[in-house]
């Protein structure tokens, strides 16, 4: 593991961990081709290629919004049960009528935005712990659900249809609506007031707070806009269905959104990361997807790999932080740290840049 | 269940403080539903009905005892509820029937709780992955494994002797008729794990999740003692996985989201995401509690798909509740966040 974690250090230094997951992308997506030329088929046939951008782009939209959540260190487990009611509501809005797109995706963003805030607002004025939080509207979102809707109902009109189903070449329209408001999502936090704000809240918000910032501000917003994009992927499955379906949320989107924003090298705890890195993470997972997909791997096994791969991944990069940072930052005298034998303990966390380290002690 | 789970001594004075704390809360909460549960069935607190409420409540006991372990040590274990599945369908496989294998399975679960509990240690603490991750991986891993093991359905069936734990209990008991041998489990690992928390290796899990940077200089070795934790956490579930094949029986669907109602259980008790701050017996209360509310339910004859719905609005308030007091500093519930343990408000040391 040595040559790579220096590997890793060095290229890091070079281009910054978005740059890293780039080429952690490139490798899967090479390794992925040769491996699947070895068993005598071909990854980047029209179809597969197809498949790989269809797959990226419904979890793309959720890992987005999550990213915004987490850069903020909060967290978001009801995408899942949002996006599965935004099937429902988009379906039962539009009722099949082409004049009714515009509201049903009205309603559909306008509900999503209403449960982000509702979070949003638990979470800093009430302040209940974000995973407490979410993960009890995910379960209130589920029982109303389940009580409500027996089965699939409503209907999406053909027009609305053509966002899920058409495509311009091997393009699929939902992976340009996903990578254009990956783009827009850049902008907003290069660019923003609120995007600042949201590092700095993620990285420390009782340093944001007397830097003159309302730490609230910016985590509301992360959440409405992080359940908007739940609404958006939810508007993509009902496209892609036809009709509203509750049973969306058994897939788990939500973890996997979150592992695809920590393979996309955004920290877990707030502050550092962003959406470029995400999108690759994404991709990362929609390729190993298509590969198992290729290869028709058991899709039980599908799971072993993909949570050791995610696993894997994530302790590479953690590696090349821990090394580098935390040594030198905690212990600047060049003293151990207080473990005889075994491995260095203390210094978990790697600090992002010394100016950080005053702040949060 | 509630009065042999307080921890003897210093009475008065940790009562006290433990009112102000989650432990009251929780408590008064659990008292609550107690009340409304006998106001429509009055003979709930006759015996029998109160023993079937402690058969099906033990399993859930044990797993908060060992997701309080985790969590008290700035952790998380997403994937006891995976493991949960992955040892019930396990036994039946290699059981199958056969009465003469029951023990030697059951040595074989506790070894393979074992090691999925020391990989979950050893990837969090020594590669330095978050405990989130580590854990989603292994739910992942043993979720896939175990189906691909037995081709999608669980195959094999356990044996009676197997069975005993958790749907048998000692007969012929004066007033409550039967005492279930859940309930005999359930308490000991309780006090077992009230005298462990006591036990320097207790006190230091504590200090490892307060702040893990001054427990390592004062001598904690912080890696291995949340290991342990891991360790802990996947042995709880495999005994709650023993209880739950016997008294429920083997589907795939077992141990299905049983991780988050372990943690709305240890959070309902005021343990504090993100590690050092809660009790053992706040946990437990905090299982009885949830329990409790599905009882609840039931007798209101309300729909099971609500249940969901006023589950989570109960964990957002009960902890809406919790950190209702306090400073008006800003979000100090957004700060701690799991894994990251040593990041603390300024004022974090001991009240």
């Amino acid at each position: 593991m040595n040559p790579v974690v220096s590997f890793s250090r060095d290229l890091r230094a070079r281009t910054g961990t978005t740059g890293l997951v780039y080429v952690a992308l490139v490798v899967v997506l090479v390794v992925s081709a040769l491996f699947v030329a070895f068993q005598g088929r071909n990854l980047f046939t029209a179809a597969n290629t197809i498949d790989l951008f269809t797959r990226s782009s419904l979890l793309g939209f959720l890992a987005i919004g999550q990213t915004l959540v987490i850069l903020c260190r909060s967290l978001d487990l009801s995408v899942g049960y949002v996006a599965a009611l935004s099937t429902m509501v988009a379906a039962i809005t539009m009722a099949g009528d082409p004049s009714r797109i515009v509201l049903g995706v009205g309603v559909t963003l306008g509900l999503a935005a209403l449960i982000g805030l509702v979070n949003g607002l638990v979470i800093t004025k009430l302040r209940v712990n974000p995973f407490i939080t979410t993960l009890g509207m995910g379960l209130v979102i589920k029982g109303y659900l389940d009580t409500r809707f027996q089965g699939p109902s409503g209907s999406i009109p053909a027009e609305f249809q053509t966002f899920g189903l058409s495509r311009i070449g091997v393009l699929p329209i939902s992976t340009l609506v996903m990578v254009a408001l990956a783009v827009v999502a850049i902008l907003f936090l290069r660019r923003t007031r609120m995007g600042f704000h949201m590092y700095a809240v993620g990285g420390d918000s009782e340093v944001a707070r007397l830097s003159g910032i309302r730490p609230e501000l910016p985590v509301i917003t992360a959440h409405v806009l992080c359940s908007m994009m739940a609404g958006v992927a939810g508007l993509l499955l009902a496209s892609r269905f036809g009709t509203g379906n509750t049973l969306v949320y058994n897939n788990g989107y939500e973890l996997e959104a979150i592992a695809a924003v920590v393979l996309g090298g955004t920290y877990l705890l707030g502050g550092r990361g962003g959406v470029a890195g995400t999108v690759a993470g994404v991709f990362i997972l929609a390729t190993l997807d298509t590969v198992f997909n290729t290869l028709s791997v058991d899709p039980f096994v599908k799971d072993v790999l993909r949570g050791a791969i995610v696993i894997a991944a994530v302790a590479i990069y953690a590696r090349g932080q821990h090394a580098r940072t935390a040594v030198r930052l905690r212990f600047p005298s060049g003293g151990a740290p207080p473990s005889a034998a075994g491995p260095p303990d203390p210094p978990t966390r790697p600090t992002p840049e010394p100016a950080a380290q005053g702040g949060t002690r | 269940m509630t009065a042999e789970t307080r921890p003897p001594g210093g009475r008065s004075a940790s009562f006290l403080t433990a009112l102000r704390g989650g432990t009251g809360t929780v408590t008064v909460l659990l008292v609550l539903i107690f009340v409304v549960i006998a106001t429509q069935n009055p003979s709930f607190f006759e015996g029998p009905p109160l023993m079937a409420f402690a058969k099906k409540a033990a399993p859930l006991v044990i797993l908060a005892i060992g997701q309080y372990l985790v969590i008290v040590s700035g952790e998380f274990d997403l994937s006891v509820g995976s493991l949960v599945g992955a040892q019930v369908v396990i036994a039946a496989r290699l059981i199958d029937g056969e009465e003469a294998l029951t023990f030697p399975v059951i040595g074989l679960m506790l070894l393979f709780g074992l090691v999925v509990g020391l990989v979950n240690g050893l990837v969090t603490t020594l590669l330095k992955v978050p405990s989130i991750i580590t854990t989603l991986g292994t739910m992942l891993i043993l979720f896939g494994a175990v189906r691909y093991w037995t081709g999608g359905a669980p195959t094999g069936a356990l044996s009676e002797n197997f069975r005993v734990f958790g749907r048998h209990g000692l007969d012929g008991v004066p007033v409550i008729g039967q005492l279930p041998w859940a309930l005999v489990i359930a308490v000991v690992v309780t006090v077992g794990a009230i005298l462990l928390m006591r036990s320097p290796f207790g006190r230091s899990l504590v200090a490892a999740g307060d702040n893990d940077t001054a427990a390592a200089f004062s001598g904690v070795r912080v890696w291995r003692v949340r290991t342990l934790a891991f360790v802990g956490s996947a042995l709880m579930a495999t005994v709650a996985a023993i209880l739950i094949g016997g008294f429920a029986g083997v589907t795939a669907q077992v141990g299905q989201g049983l991780e988050f109602t372990a943690i709305t259980a240890v959070v309902l008790g005021g343990v504090v995401l993100g590690g050092g701050r809660g009790t053992v017996v706040a946990a437990v209360l905090g299982a009885l509690t949830v329990e409790a509310l599905f009882t609840l339910f039931n007798q209101l004859y309300l729909p099971s798909t609500i249940q969901p719905t006023a589950q989570g609005l109960i964990i957002i308030a009960a902890v809406a509740y919790a950190s209702r007091r306090g400073d008006l500093r800003l979000p100090e519930r957004l700060r701690r966040r799991p894994d990251r343990p040593d990041e603390r408000q300024l004022d974090s040391s001991r009240r």
